[in-house]
């Protein structure tokens, strides 16, 4: 309850206000707390060096990602180049199905 | 920090690839803080950091910069952390419970050292990594990286009540090792 009383969460119930206003063990306990969320606060300026390496390891896997990318987009351009270029090779060959068999079919009675 | 990113966010946005590199490049140290601090060791955090730069990298184009970059960032890093801390755990089974002891007795208690900010914050921090993961993700998020209760369940994966509890319990088991009442102290000492 105390805990969460630091959030504000609990700051509305007067029951637990009431109560922490006259137990003194509650209010010690509260200011523990508080102490400890200001510590951890506190800890937001502090960074720690990563190290050599991890920027360039980063822009590497960034890299990596962006040609996986690129090939793929690549590949799938491709594949709608070869599915064009099907289509109009099955289009070409049955028209030109349709085309011999009409001759032929004309041939037919002059040679009648 | 912010008015500097601005620029570079808007081009990354826009398919920049230099700009991107340059936000990494300006922000890799605070990831990798955040990150460290949610998975508790160098090898981890520095995988985690190139994950989450790898998911912002494909999202940037979907970031509406209503909120700052850094807190983008943050909430990849916590999502990132969180699978990771999930893979190792499914690989070793070491979770510990919720309520289960803490590991490490070396944190300082003498009221001398205490007196002194930055050997508290110190103690502070070694308290963290000794937290269990699933508490110690939440603290840091909230505590230190004032993330709203709605975005830490949703990065998490857990409910915001479920947030709100693992806080609680979070903050309890640190006060109680850092700040013991009358009658913790010989408890605190034992661990």
């Amino acid at each position: 309850m105390l805990a969460a009383s630091i959030e504000g969460d609990e700051g509305d119930d007067w029951r637990v206000r009431h109560h922490v206003g006259t137990c003194l063990r509650c209010q010690a306990e509260l200011a523990r707390y508080r102490k400890l969320v200001r510590t951890l606060h506190g800890l937001r300026t502090e960074v720690f060096d990563p190290g050599p390496g991890l920027v360039a390891e980063v822009l590497a896997s960034l890299e990596e990602a962006g040609e996986r990318h690129l090939l793929r987009s690549l590949l799938s351009g491709h594949k709608v180049v070869y599915v064009g270029g099907l289509a109009v090779a099955t289009a070409g060959a049955a028209g030109a199905l349709v085309i011999a068999s009409r001759s032929r079919g004309r041939r037919v009675p002059l040679a009648g | 920090m912010t008015e500097t990113l601005t620029p570079l966010v808007a081009a990354a946005r826009q398919g920049d690839r230099l700009a991107f590199e340059e936000l990494v490049r300006v922000t890799t140290a605070e990831t990798y803080t955040l990150a460290y601090r949610l998975v508790g060791n160098e090898d981890d955090a520095r995988d985690v950091v190139q994950e989450a730069y790898l998911r912002a990298y494909r999202g940037i184009g979907r970031f509406r910069g209503d909120a700052r970059f850094t807190t983008w960032m943050y909430r990849i890093t916590a999502n990132c952390a969180v699978t990771h801390l999930e893979r190792r755990r499914r690989h070793r089974h070491e979770e510990l419970a919720d309520d289960a002891p803490l590991a490490d007795g070396s944190v300082e208690r003498d009221p001398q050292a205490r007196a002194d900010a930055s050997a508290l914050r110190d103690q502070v921090s070694l308290a963290l990594q000794v937290l269990p993961p699933r508490l110690r993700a939440v603290v840091v998020l909230r505590d230190i990286y004032d993330l709203p209760h709605e975005a830490i369940a949703a990065e998490l994966g857990i409910t915001e009540t479920a947030a709100k509890v693992r806080l609680h319990r979070a903050r309890r088991q640190l006060r109680a090792q850092l700040f013991p009442m009358h009658g913790e102290e010989q408890a605190a000492r034992a661990v």
